[in-house]
Protein backbone atom coordinates (compact mmCIF):
# COMPACT_ATOMS: atom_id res chain seq x y z
CA UNK A 1 0.00 0.00 0.00
CA UNK A 2 1.56 3.29 -1.08
CA UNK A 3 0.37 6.31 0.80
CA UNK A 4 0.60 9.69 -0.84
CA UNK A 5 3.00 12.24 0.58
CA UNK A 6 0.24 14.43 2.09
CA UNK A 7 -1.25 11.36 3.79
CA UNK A 8 2.09 10.44 5.29
CA UNK A 9 2.71 14.02 6.37
CA UNK A 10 -0.71 14.12 8.04
CA UNK A 11 0.01 10.90 9.92
CA UNK A 12 3.34 12.34 11.03
CA UNK A 13 1.67 15.51 12.26
CA UNK A 14 -0.95 13.56 14.22
CA UNK A 15 1.82 11.57 15.89
CA UNK A 16 3.75 14.70 16.82
CA UNK A 17 0.57 16.33 18.15
CA UNK A 18 -0.15 13.22 20.25
CA UNK A 19 3.33 13.28 21.73
CA UNK A 20 2.87 16.95 22.58
CA UNK A 21 -0.49 16.13 24.17
CA UNK A 22 1.20 13.45 26.29
CA UNK A 23 4.15 15.52 27.46
CA UNK A 24 2.83 19.06 27.69
CA UNK A 25 0.96 18.64 31.03
CA UNK A 26 4.06 17.08 32.56
CA UNK A 27 6.20 20.01 31.43
CA UNK A 28 3.62 22.42 32.82
CA UNK A 29 3.74 20.84 36.28
CA UNK A 30 7.53 20.76 36.26
CA UNK A 31 7.60 24.44 35.39
CA UNK A 32 5.03 25.26 38.08
CA UNK A 33 7.25 23.68 40.71
CA UNK A 34 9.69 26.57 40.12
CA UNK A 35 6.92 29.14 40.09
CA UNK A 36 7.35 31.95 42.65
CA UNK A 37 3.57 32.42 43.05
CA UNK A 38 1.43 30.01 45.06
CA UNK A 39 -1.00 29.10 42.31
CA UNK A 40 -1.63 26.90 39.32
CA UNK A 41 -2.10 29.97 37.11
CA UNK A 42 0.32 29.76 34.21
CA UNK A 43 3.24 32.11 34.94
CA UNK A 44 4.77 32.05 31.46
CA UNK A 45 8.42 31.09 31.13
CA UNK A 46 9.99 33.81 33.22
CA UNK A 47 10.43 33.96 36.99
CA UNK A 48 11.98 31.01 38.75
CA UNK A 49 12.59 30.01 42.32
CA UNK A 50 13.89 26.85 43.94
CA UNK A 51 12.39 27.80 47.31
CA UNK A 52 9.59 25.24 47.08
CA UNK A 53 12.04 22.46 46.43
CA UNK A 54 14.02 23.21 49.56
CA UNK A 55 10.81 23.71 51.49
CA UNK A 56 9.48 20.33 50.31
CA UNK A 57 12.77 18.75 51.31
CA UNK A 58 12.38 20.12 54.85
CA UNK A 59 8.70 19.21 55.28
CA UNK A 60 8.08 16.04 57.22
CA UNK A 61 4.68 14.98 55.86
CA UNK A 62 5.57 14.63 52.16
CA UNK A 63 8.91 13.03 52.98
CA UNK A 64 7.35 10.48 55.26
CA UNK A 65 4.65 9.77 52.67
CA UNK A 66 7.37 9.24 50.08
CA UNK A 67 9.19 6.77 52.34
CA UNK A 68 5.96 4.93 53.07
CA UNK A 69 5.25 4.60 49.35
CA UNK A 70 8.72 3.20 48.75
CA UNK A 71 8.44 0.65 51.56
CA UNK A 72 5.05 -0.63 50.42
CA UNK A 73 6.14 -0.77 46.78
CA UNK A 74 9.33 -2.64 47.62
CA UNK A 75 7.70 -5.43 49.63
CA UNK A 76 4.71 -5.72 47.28
CA UNK A 77 7.09 -5.99 44.31
CA UNK A 78 9.06 -8.83 45.86
CA UNK A 79 5.87 -10.80 46.57
CA UNK A 80 4.48 -10.05 43.11
CA UNK A 81 7.71 -11.15 41.44
CA UNK A 82 7.74 -14.50 43.20
CA UNK A 83 4.07 -15.20 42.51
CA UNK A 84 4.15 -13.85 38.96
CA UNK A 85 7.27 -15.77 37.93
CA UNK A 86 5.97 -19.05 39.35
CA UNK A 87 2.66 -18.59 37.53
CA UNK A 88 4.42 -17.65 34.29
CA UNK A 89 6.56 -20.78 34.42
CA UNK A 90 3.54 -22.97 35.03
CA UNK A 91 1.51 -21.33 32.28
CA UNK A 92 4.19 -21.60 29.61
CA UNK A 93 5.49 -25.05 30.43
CA UNK A 94 2.29 -26.96 30.96
CA UNK A 95 -1.08 -27.25 29.33
CA UNK A 96 -3.83 -28.16 31.77
CA UNK A 97 -7.52 -28.09 32.38
CA UNK A 98 -8.71 -24.65 33.46
CA UNK A 99 -5.70 -22.81 32.08
CA UNK A 100 -7.95 -20.16 30.52
CA UNK A 101 -9.64 -19.55 33.86
CA UNK A 102 -6.27 -19.06 35.54
CA UNK A 103 -5.16 -16.50 32.95
CA UNK A 104 -8.51 -14.74 33.35
CA UNK A 105 -8.05 -14.66 37.13
CA UNK A 106 -4.56 -13.21 36.82
CA UNK A 107 -5.71 -10.37 34.55
CA UNK A 108 -8.81 -9.58 36.58
CA UNK A 109 -7.23 -7.33 39.25
CA UNK A 110 -6.07 -4.77 36.67
CA UNK A 111 -9.08 -5.17 34.38
CA UNK A 112 -11.60 -4.60 37.17
CA UNK A 113 -11.88 -1.01 38.32
CA UNK A 114 -9.78 -0.15 41.33
CA UNK A 115 -12.84 0.85 43.26
CA UNK A 116 -14.28 -2.69 43.09
CA UNK A 117 -10.97 -4.24 44.14
CA UNK A 118 -10.58 -1.60 46.82
CA UNK A 119 -14.01 -2.00 48.39
CA UNK A 120 -13.78 -5.79 48.19
CA UNK A 121 -10.43 -5.89 49.99
CA UNK A 122 -11.53 -3.27 52.51
CA UNK A 123 -14.56 -5.40 53.32
CA UNK A 124 -12.40 -8.48 53.82
CA UNK A 125 -9.70 -6.76 55.86
CA UNK A 126 -12.20 -5.14 58.22
CA UNK A 127 -13.93 -8.39 59.11
CA UNK A 128 -13.03 -10.92 61.75
CA UNK A 129 -12.52 -14.10 59.80
CA UNK A 130 -13.51 -17.17 61.76
CA UNK A 131 -11.84 -20.36 60.58
CA UNK A 132 -13.24 -22.57 63.34
CA UNK A 133 -9.91 -23.37 64.99
CA UNK A 134 -8.90 -19.76 65.24
CA UNK A 135 -10.12 -16.42 64.07
CA UNK A 136 -8.21 -13.37 62.92
CA UNK A 137 -8.63 -9.93 61.49
CA UNK A 138 -6.30 -8.50 58.87
CA UNK A 139 -6.89 -4.90 59.84
CA UNK A 140 -5.34 -1.88 58.16
CA UNK A 141 -1.89 -0.38 57.87
CA UNK A 142 1.37 -1.21 56.15
CA UNK A 143 0.62 -4.92 55.87
CA UNK A 144 -2.85 -4.52 54.35
CA UNK A 145 -1.44 -2.16 51.73
CA UNK A 146 1.28 -4.65 50.87
CA UNK A 147 -1.26 -7.46 50.42
CA UNK A 148 -3.51 -5.28 48.26
CA UNK A 149 -0.69 -3.92 46.12
CA UNK A 150 0.96 -7.30 45.64
CA UNK A 151 -2.36 -8.66 44.36
CA UNK A 152 -2.60 -6.28 41.42
CA UNK A 153 1.16 -6.21 40.79
CA UNK A 154 1.32 -9.97 40.16
CA UNK A 155 -0.05 -9.51 36.65
CA UNK A 156 2.73 -7.06 35.72
CA UNK A 157 5.48 -9.46 36.76
CA UNK A 158 3.57 -12.33 35.17
CA UNK A 159 3.12 -10.50 31.83
CA UNK A 160 6.80 -9.70 31.54
CA UNK A 161 8.08 -13.16 32.39
CA UNK A 162 5.44 -14.93 30.31
CA UNK A 163 6.31 -12.79 27.28
CA UNK A 164 9.98 -13.67 27.63
CA UNK A 165 9.31 -17.39 28.13
CA UNK A 166 6.98 -17.50 25.12
CA UNK A 167 9.62 -15.92 22.94
CA UNK A 168 12.32 -18.32 24.05
CA UNK A 169 12.45 -21.68 22.37
CA UNK A 170 11.25 -24.75 24.32
CA UNK A 171 14.09 -26.58 22.56
CA UNK A 172 16.46 -25.02 25.07
CA UNK A 173 14.82 -26.95 27.91
CA UNK A 174 14.81 -30.14 25.88
CA UNK A 175 18.44 -29.68 24.91
CA UNK A 176 19.30 -29.15 28.54
CA UNK A 177 17.52 -32.35 29.52
CA UNK A 178 19.11 -34.26 26.63
CA UNK A 179 22.52 -33.19 27.86
CA UNK A 180 21.69 -34.80 31.18
CA UNK A 181 20.79 -31.73 33.24
CA UNK A 182 18.38 -32.19 36.10
CA UNK A 183 15.38 -29.96 36.65
CA UNK A 184 17.19 -27.75 39.14
CA UNK A 185 20.21 -27.36 36.85
CA UNK A 186 18.00 -26.45 33.92
CA UNK A 187 16.37 -23.78 36.04
CA UNK A 188 19.67 -22.44 37.28
CA UNK A 189 21.58 -22.39 34.00
CA UNK A 190 18.82 -21.98 31.40
CA UNK A 191 15.48 -20.69 32.67
CA UNK A 192 16.65 -18.21 35.26
CA UNK A 193 19.29 -16.45 33.11
CA UNK A 194 16.66 -16.29 30.37
CA UNK A 195 14.03 -14.57 32.48
CA UNK A 196 16.35 -12.57 34.75
CA UNK A 197 16.11 -9.29 32.86
CA UNK A 198 12.37 -9.77 32.26
CA UNK A 199 11.95 -10.22 36.03
CA UNK A 200 13.90 -7.05 36.67
CA UNK A 201 11.77 -5.16 34.16
CA UNK A 202 8.58 -6.59 35.65
CA UNK A 203 9.87 -5.68 39.09
CA UNK A 204 10.47 -2.07 38.14
CA UNK A 205 7.05 -1.77 36.53
CA UNK A 206 5.36 -3.42 39.52
CA UNK A 207 7.19 -1.02 41.81
CA UNK A 208 6.04 1.94 39.73
CA UNK A 209 2.47 0.65 39.64
CA UNK A 210 2.37 0.23 43.40
CA UNK A 211 4.10 3.55 43.98
CA UNK A 212 1.48 5.41 41.91
CA UNK A 213 -1.63 3.57 43.01
CA UNK A 214 -4.29 5.64 44.70
CA UNK A 215 -7.72 4.00 44.43
CA UNK A 216 -7.10 0.64 46.08
CA UNK A 217 -4.74 2.44 48.44
CA UNK A 218 -7.44 4.80 49.68
CA UNK A 219 -9.60 1.84 50.68
CA UNK A 220 -6.94 -0.39 52.22
CA UNK A 221 -4.53 1.97 53.96
CA UNK A 222 -6.53 2.76 57.05
CA UNK A 223 -6.17 6.07 58.79
CA UNK A 224 -2.68 5.92 60.27
CA UNK A 225 -0.71 5.30 57.11
CA UNK A 226 -0.28 7.75 54.23
CA UNK A 227 1.43 7.13 50.90
CA UNK A 228 2.67 9.87 48.58
CA UNK A 229 -0.33 9.73 46.19
CA UNK A 230 -2.62 9.99 49.22
CA UNK A 231 -0.70 13.01 50.44
CA UNK A 232 -1.02 14.66 47.01
CA UNK A 233 -4.75 13.89 46.89
CA UNK A 234 -5.24 15.38 50.33
CA UNK A 235 -3.27 18.54 49.57
CA UNK A 236 -3.78 19.58 45.95
CA UNK A 237 -6.83 21.65 46.82
CA UNK A 238 -5.24 23.42 49.78
CA UNK A 239 -3.94 26.69 48.33
CA UNK A 240 -1.05 26.97 50.79
CA UNK A 241 0.19 23.49 49.82
CA UNK A 242 -0.11 23.85 46.04
CA UNK A 243 3.62 24.66 45.61
CA UNK A 244 4.65 21.57 47.60
CA UNK A 245 2.28 19.42 45.55
CA UNK A 246 3.92 20.79 42.38
CA UNK A 247 7.33 19.83 43.71
CA UNK A 248 6.34 16.33 44.83
CA UNK A 249 4.53 15.69 41.53
CA UNK A 250 7.59 16.79 39.58
CA UNK A 251 9.80 14.68 41.81
CA UNK A 252 7.70 11.58 41.10
CA UNK A 253 7.99 12.20 37.35
CA UNK A 254 11.75 12.72 37.51
CA UNK A 255 12.22 9.45 39.35
CA UNK A 256 9.66 7.21 37.68
CA UNK A 257 10.03 8.10 34.01
CA UNK A 258 13.74 7.13 33.74
CA UNK A 259 12.98 3.95 35.71
CA UNK A 260 10.18 3.07 33.30
CA UNK A 261 12.57 3.71 30.42
CA UNK A 262 15.10 1.37 31.99
CA UNK A 263 12.44 -1.31 32.42
CA UNK A 264 11.53 -0.93 28.77
CA UNK A 265 15.14 -1.43 27.75
CA UNK A 266 15.45 -4.48 29.97
CA UNK A 267 12.35 -6.20 28.72
CA UNK A 268 13.42 -5.59 25.13
CA UNK A 269 16.72 -7.23 25.93
CA UNK A 270 17.38 -10.93 25.76
CA UNK A 271 16.73 -11.44 22.08
CA UNK A 272 16.48 -7.99 20.61
CA UNK A 273 12.79 -8.67 20.82
CA UNK A 274 9.57 -7.42 19.42
CA UNK A 275 7.69 -5.51 22.04
CA UNK A 276 6.07 -7.67 24.68
CA UNK A 277 7.15 -4.96 27.04
CA UNK A 278 4.23 -5.50 29.33
CA UNK A 279 2.72 -2.63 31.19
CA UNK B 1 22.28 -13.85 27.49
CA UNK B 2 25.04 -15.58 29.39
CA UNK B 3 23.25 -18.88 29.78
CA UNK B 4 26.44 -20.87 29.72
CA UNK B 5 28.07 -19.34 32.77
CA UNK B 6 29.87 -21.80 34.95
CA UNK B 7 28.98 -25.07 33.28
CA UNK B 8 30.01 -27.05 36.34
CA UNK B 9 30.72 -30.66 35.57
CA UNK B 10 29.60 -32.05 38.92
CA UNK B 11 25.88 -32.63 39.41
CA UNK B 12 23.59 -30.93 41.88
CA UNK B 13 24.05 -31.50 45.57
CA UNK B 14 22.14 -34.19 47.44
CA UNK B 15 18.96 -32.40 48.50
CA UNK B 16 18.60 -31.06 44.96
CA UNK B 17 19.05 -34.54 43.55
CA UNK B 18 16.33 -35.87 45.80
CA UNK B 19 14.07 -33.04 44.74
CA UNK B 20 14.81 -33.65 41.06
CA UNK B 21 14.01 -37.32 41.46
CA UNK B 22 10.75 -36.49 43.18
CA UNK B 23 9.69 -34.21 40.36
CA UNK B 24 10.96 -36.31 37.51
CA UNK B 25 8.10 -37.26 35.20
CA UNK B 26 5.45 -36.01 37.62
CA UNK B 27 3.60 -33.40 35.63
CA UNK B 28 0.92 -32.73 38.20
CA UNK B 29 3.40 -32.19 40.98
CA UNK B 30 5.23 -29.72 38.72
CA UNK B 31 2.07 -27.77 37.89
CA UNK B 32 0.94 -27.89 41.49
CA UNK B 33 4.08 -26.54 43.04
CA UNK B 34 4.55 -23.83 40.44
CA UNK B 35 0.96 -22.68 40.37
CA UNK B 36 0.01 -23.50 43.96
CA UNK B 37 1.26 -20.36 45.64
CA UNK B 38 0.13 -17.74 43.09
CA UNK B 39 -3.20 -19.46 42.53
CA UNK B 40 -3.90 -19.72 46.26
CA UNK B 41 -3.07 -16.05 46.72
CA UNK B 42 -5.37 -14.96 43.91
CA UNK B 43 -8.18 -17.32 44.87
CA UNK B 44 -8.16 -16.70 48.60
CA UNK B 45 -7.34 -13.01 48.79
CA UNK B 46 -8.75 -11.69 45.55
CA UNK B 47 -11.59 -13.95 44.46
CA UNK B 48 -12.49 -14.59 48.09
CA UNK B 49 -12.82 -10.86 48.68
CA UNK B 50 -14.96 -10.42 45.59
CA UNK B 51 -17.29 -13.19 46.73
CA UNK B 52 -17.49 -11.73 50.23
CA UNK B 53 -18.27 -8.35 48.71
CA UNK B 54 -21.21 -9.80 46.79
CA UNK B 55 -22.41 -11.61 49.89
CA UNK B 56 -22.12 -8.49 52.03
CA UNK B 57 -24.61 -6.78 49.73
CA UNK B 58 -27.25 -9.18 51.01
CA UNK B 59 -27.30 -7.96 54.60
CA UNK B 60 -29.28 -5.22 56.21
CA UNK B 61 -27.71 -2.09 57.61
CA UNK B 62 -28.35 -1.24 61.23
CA UNK B 63 -29.74 2.31 61.01
CA UNK B 64 -28.40 3.24 64.44
CA UNK B 65 -24.85 1.89 64.48
CA UNK B 66 -24.53 2.13 60.67
CA UNK B 67 -22.89 -1.29 60.68
CA UNK B 68 -24.03 -4.28 58.64
CA UNK B 69 -26.22 -6.72 60.60
CA UNK B 70 -26.73 -10.41 59.98
CA UNK B 71 -30.29 -9.99 58.72
CA UNK B 72 -30.73 -11.17 55.15
CA UNK B 73 -32.31 -8.73 52.71
CA UNK B 74 -32.56 -8.07 48.99
CA UNK B 75 -33.39 -4.41 49.51
CA UNK B 76 -29.86 -3.23 48.70
CA UNK B 77 -29.86 -5.13 45.44
CA UNK B 78 -33.22 -3.82 44.36
CA UNK B 79 -32.21 -0.29 45.34
CA UNK B 80 -29.02 -0.59 43.33
CA UNK B 81 -30.66 -2.08 40.26
CA UNK B 82 -34.06 -0.45 40.07
CA UNK B 83 -33.67 3.14 41.21
CA UNK B 84 -33.71 5.17 38.04
CA UNK B 85 -31.32 7.77 39.45
CA UNK B 86 -28.66 5.14 39.96
CA UNK B 87 -29.30 3.37 36.68
CA UNK B 88 -29.01 6.67 34.85
CA UNK B 89 -25.58 7.37 36.37
CA UNK B 90 -24.49 3.87 35.32
CA UNK B 91 -25.64 4.50 31.75
CA UNK B 92 -23.91 7.88 31.72
CA UNK B 93 -20.68 6.39 33.08
CA UNK B 94 -20.74 3.59 30.49
CA UNK B 95 -21.34 6.28 27.86
CA UNK B 96 -18.33 8.27 29.06
CA UNK B 97 -16.21 5.09 29.10
CA UNK B 98 -17.31 4.29 25.53
CA UNK B 99 -16.63 7.86 24.41
CA UNK B 100 -13.15 7.74 25.95
CA UNK B 101 -12.54 4.38 24.24
CA UNK B 102 -13.64 5.70 20.84
CA UNK B 103 -11.52 8.85 21.14
CA UNK B 104 -8.50 6.79 22.22
CA UNK B 105 -9.06 4.50 19.24
CA UNK B 106 -9.36 7.39 16.79
CA UNK B 107 -6.09 8.90 18.03
CA UNK B 108 -4.25 5.58 18.37
CA UNK B 109 -4.99 4.25 14.91
CA UNK B 110 -3.20 6.92 12.82
CA UNK B 111 -0.41 7.17 15.39
CA UNK B 112 0.18 3.41 15.52
CA UNK B 113 -0.05 3.19 11.75
CA UNK B 114 2.49 5.95 11.34
CA UNK B 115 4.90 4.38 13.80
CA UNK B 116 4.69 0.83 12.46
CA UNK B 117 4.44 1.44 8.71
CA UNK B 118 5.58 4.95 7.82
CA UNK B 119 8.18 6.17 10.34
CA UNK B 120 11.86 5.53 9.77
CA UNK B 121 12.82 2.12 11.05
CA UNK B 122 15.30 3.47 13.61
CA UNK B 123 12.73 5.84 15.11
CA UNK B 124 10.00 3.24 15.72
CA UNK B 125 11.04 1.83 19.08
CA UNK B 126 11.88 5.30 20.28
CA UNK B 127 8.43 6.71 19.49
CA UNK B 128 6.63 3.74 21.05
CA UNK B 129 8.67 4.05 24.23
CA UNK B 130 8.03 7.80 24.27
CA UNK B 131 4.30 7.06 24.08
CA UNK B 132 4.50 4.63 26.99
CA UNK B 133 6.66 6.58 29.40
CA UNK B 134 3.98 9.06 30.54
CA UNK B 135 2.01 6.02 31.77
CA UNK B 136 4.49 5.82 34.61
CA UNK B 137 4.50 9.48 35.57
CA UNK B 138 1.97 8.75 38.30
CA UNK B 139 -1.79 8.72 38.08
CA UNK B 140 -2.34 11.57 40.51
CA UNK B 141 0.54 13.54 39.11
CA UNK B 142 -1.07 13.45 35.68
CA UNK B 143 -4.52 14.22 37.03
CA UNK B 144 -3.09 17.12 38.94
CA UNK B 145 -1.25 18.26 35.80
CA UNK B 146 -4.58 18.53 34.00
CA UNK B 147 -6.02 20.44 36.89
CA UNK B 148 -3.27 22.98 36.33
CA UNK B 149 -3.77 22.86 32.55
CA UNK B 150 -7.49 23.58 32.46
CA UNK B 151 -7.70 25.88 35.48
CA UNK B 152 -9.91 28.81 34.44
CA UNK B 153 -9.11 32.44 35.24
CA UNK B 154 -10.77 33.72 38.39
CA UNK B 155 -10.54 30.28 39.97
CA UNK B 156 -9.92 30.44 43.69
CA UNK B 157 -6.46 28.96 43.30
CA UNK B 158 -5.55 31.07 40.30
CA UNK B 159 -6.60 34.18 42.20
CA UNK B 160 -3.59 33.94 44.50
CA UNK B 161 -1.25 34.33 41.52
CA UNK B 162 -1.53 36.75 38.65
CA UNK B 163 -5.25 36.25 38.47
CA UNK B 164 -4.77 34.46 35.17
CA UNK B 165 -5.90 31.02 34.09
CA UNK B 166 -3.96 27.81 33.72
CA UNK B 167 -1.74 26.92 30.80
CA UNK B 168 -4.52 26.44 28.24
CA UNK B 169 -6.29 29.70 28.97
CA UNK B 170 -3.21 31.90 29.09
CA UNK B 171 -1.58 30.29 26.05
CA UNK B 172 -4.52 29.60 23.74
CA UNK B 173 -7.11 31.85 25.33
CA UNK B 174 -9.45 28.90 25.71
CA UNK B 175 -10.04 26.29 28.39
CA UNK B 176 -12.82 23.79 28.96
CA UNK B 177 -12.60 24.75 32.63
CA UNK B 178 -13.41 22.23 35.32
CA UNK B 179 -16.27 19.99 34.28
CA UNK B 180 -17.36 17.16 32.02
CA UNK B 181 -15.15 18.04 29.05
CA UNK B 182 -12.12 18.18 31.33
CA UNK B 183 -13.04 14.77 32.73
CA UNK B 184 -13.16 13.19 29.27
CA UNK B 185 -9.88 14.86 28.21
CA UNK B 186 -8.14 13.69 31.38
CA UNK B 187 -9.44 10.13 31.01
CA UNK B 188 -8.29 10.02 27.38
CA UNK B 189 -4.93 11.33 28.51
CA UNK B 190 -4.64 8.63 31.16
CA UNK B 191 -5.52 5.60 29.08
CA UNK B 192 -4.40 6.53 25.56
CA UNK B 193 -1.07 4.63 25.75
CA UNK B 194 -2.97 1.45 26.66
CA UNK B 195 -4.70 1.68 23.27
CA UNK B 196 -1.65 2.73 21.24
CA UNK B 197 0.49 -0.20 22.37
CA UNK B 198 -1.71 -3.17 21.33
CA UNK B 199 -2.71 -1.50 18.04
CA UNK B 200 0.94 -0.84 17.27
CA UNK B 201 1.82 -4.45 18.13
CA UNK B 202 -1.05 -5.68 15.93
CA UNK B 203 0.00 -3.53 12.97
CA UNK B 204 3.59 -4.59 13.45
CA UNK B 205 2.60 -8.23 13.06
CA UNK B 206 0.71 -7.42 9.87
CA UNK B 207 3.01 -8.35 6.97
CA UNK B 208 3.67 -5.49 4.58
CA UNK B 209 3.24 -7.92 1.69
CA UNK B 210 -0.45 -8.21 2.59
CA UNK B 211 -0.90 -4.48 2.15
CA UNK B 212 1.10 -4.54 -1.08
CA UNK B 213 -1.04 -7.40 -2.37
CA UNK B 214 -4.16 -5.46 -1.61
CA UNK B 215 -2.75 -2.46 -3.44
CA UNK B 216 -1.70 -4.62 -6.41
CA UNK B 217 -5.24 -5.94 -6.63
CA UNK B 218 -6.36 -2.38 -7.16
CA UNK B 219 -7.57 -1.45 -3.68
CA UNK B 220 -7.11 2.16 -2.68
CA UNK B 221 -5.66 2.80 0.79
CA UNK B 222 -9.10 3.35 2.29
CA UNK B 223 -10.38 0.06 0.89
CA UNK B 224 -7.24 -1.77 2.07
CA UNK B 225 -7.81 -0.30 5.49
CA UNK B 226 -11.44 -1.42 5.62
CA UNK B 227 -11.10 -4.87 4.13
CA UNK B 228 -7.62 -5.97 5.18
CA UNK B 229 -6.24 -4.01 8.10
CA UNK B 230 -9.33 -3.51 10.24
CA UNK B 231 -10.47 -7.18 10.36
CA UNK B 232 -6.95 -8.35 11.23
CA UNK B 233 -6.56 -5.61 13.80
CA UNK B 234 -9.80 -6.33 15.63
CA UNK B 235 -8.27 -8.45 18.45
CA UNK B 236 -5.69 -5.75 19.15
CA UNK B 237 -8.34 -3.04 19.26
CA UNK B 238 -10.39 -5.20 21.60
CA UNK B 239 -7.36 -5.70 23.85
CA UNK B 240 -6.74 -1.96 24.04
CA UNK B 241 -10.38 -1.19 24.66
CA UNK B 242 -10.42 -3.42 27.75
CA UNK B 243 -8.15 -0.94 29.46
CA UNK B 244 -9.66 2.28 28.16
CA UNK B 245 -13.18 1.09 28.89
CA UNK B 246 -12.83 -0.57 32.26
CA UNK B 247 -10.36 1.90 33.70
CA UNK B 248 -12.69 4.77 32.77
CA UNK B 249 -15.70 2.85 34.05
CA UNK B 250 -14.42 2.68 37.62
CA UNK B 251 -12.66 5.99 37.92
CA UNK B 252 -13.71 8.29 40.70
CA UNK B 253 -10.58 10.30 41.36
CA UNK B 254 -10.62 12.27 38.11
CA UNK B 255 -14.00 13.86 38.89
CA UNK B 256 -12.54 14.96 42.22
CA UNK B 257 -9.62 16.64 40.52
CA UNK B 258 -10.96 18.33 37.39
CA UNK B 259 -14.65 18.55 38.17
CA UNK B 260 -15.86 20.65 41.01
CA UNK B 261 -19.42 20.69 42.18
CA UNK B 262 -21.03 17.89 40.20
CA UNK B 263 -20.57 14.93 42.50
CA UNK B 264 -22.70 12.29 40.83
CA UNK B 265 -21.37 12.51 37.30
CA UNK B 266 -19.49 9.20 37.28
CA UNK B 267 -20.62 6.03 38.98
CA UNK B 268 -17.41 5.60 40.99
CA UNK B 269 -18.18 8.81 42.89
CA UNK B 270 -21.67 7.52 43.70
CA UNK B 271 -20.26 4.31 45.16
CA UNK B 272 -17.68 6.23 47.13
CA UNK B 273 -20.34 8.57 48.48
CA UNK B 274 -22.55 5.69 49.61
CA UNK B 275 -19.58 3.97 51.22
CA UNK B 276 -18.75 7.12 53.12
CA UNK B 277 -22.40 7.56 54.18
CA UNK B 278 -21.60 4.96 55.60
CA UNK B 279 -23.67 2.24 54.00
CA UNK B 280 -21.33 -0.63 53.23
CA UNK B 281 -24.04 -3.11 52.07
CA UNK B 282 -25.52 -0.67 49.55
CA UNK B 283 -22.04 0.28 48.32
CA UNK B 284 -21.31 -3.43 47.85
CA UNK B 285 -24.56 -3.84 45.90
CA UNK B 286 -23.61 -0.87 43.72
CA UNK B 287 -20.18 -2.32 42.88
CA UNK B 288 -22.02 -5.19 41.21
CA UNK B 289 -22.77 -2.82 38.34
CA UNK B 290 -19.18 -2.21 37.24
CA UNK B 291 -18.33 -5.80 38.17
CA UNK B 292 -21.02 -7.24 35.89
CA UNK B 293 -20.51 -4.75 33.07
CA UNK B 294 -16.78 -5.31 32.97
CA UNK B 295 -16.91 -9.08 33.26
CA UNK B 296 -19.41 -9.10 30.38
CA UNK B 297 -17.15 -6.76 28.45
CA UNK B 298 -14.10 -8.96 29.14
CA UNK B 299 -15.94 -12.07 27.97
CA UNK B 300 -17.08 -10.31 24.79
CA UNK B 301 -13.54 -9.12 24.10
CA UNK B 302 -12.18 -12.59 24.81
CA UNK B 303 -14.35 -13.87 21.96
CA UNK B 304 -12.69 -11.32 19.70
CA UNK B 305 -9.31 -12.79 20.68
CA UNK B 306 -8.27 -9.89 22.86
CA UNK B 307 -6.55 -11.98 25.52
CA UNK B 308 -3.84 -13.19 23.14
CA UNK B 309 -3.01 -9.52 22.58
CA UNK B 310 -2.87 -8.22 26.12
Amino acid sequence: MRLSLPARAALCLITIATLLFLYLPLVVVARLSFNPAKSVAWPGWSGYTTDWWSKAWESDAPREALLNSCKVALVATVIALVLGTLAAMAMTRFGFFGKDVVSFLLVLPIALPGIVTGIALQNTFSRTIDLGLFSFKVGFGFHSLVIAHATFCVVVAYNNVVARLRRSSPNLLEASADLGAHGSQTFRYITFPLVRSAMLAGGILAFALSFDEIVVTTFTAGSGFETLPQWILANFSRPQNVPLVNVMATFVMIVSIPLAWLAQRLSDGGDGGDGGAGR
Amino acid sequence: MGATSGGRASGPSRPWRALNRAYHGRRRLGIGSLLGLPLTWMLVIYLGSLVMLVVSALYELDPVTQKPTSTFTTANLSAAFTEWDTVWVVIRTAGVALLVTVICFLISLPVAFFVSKVAWRWARRGIVVAMLLPLWAGYLVKGYAWRAMVSPAGNQFAAAGRGGGGFLESTFGWTPGYGRVAIVITLVYFWLPYMVLPIYAGLDRLPASLLDASGDLGARPLRTFRSVILPLLLPSIAAGSIFTFSLSMGDYIVPQIVNQGEERFLFGSVINGVLGAPNQPLAAALTLWPLLIIIMYLLAMKRLGAFENL
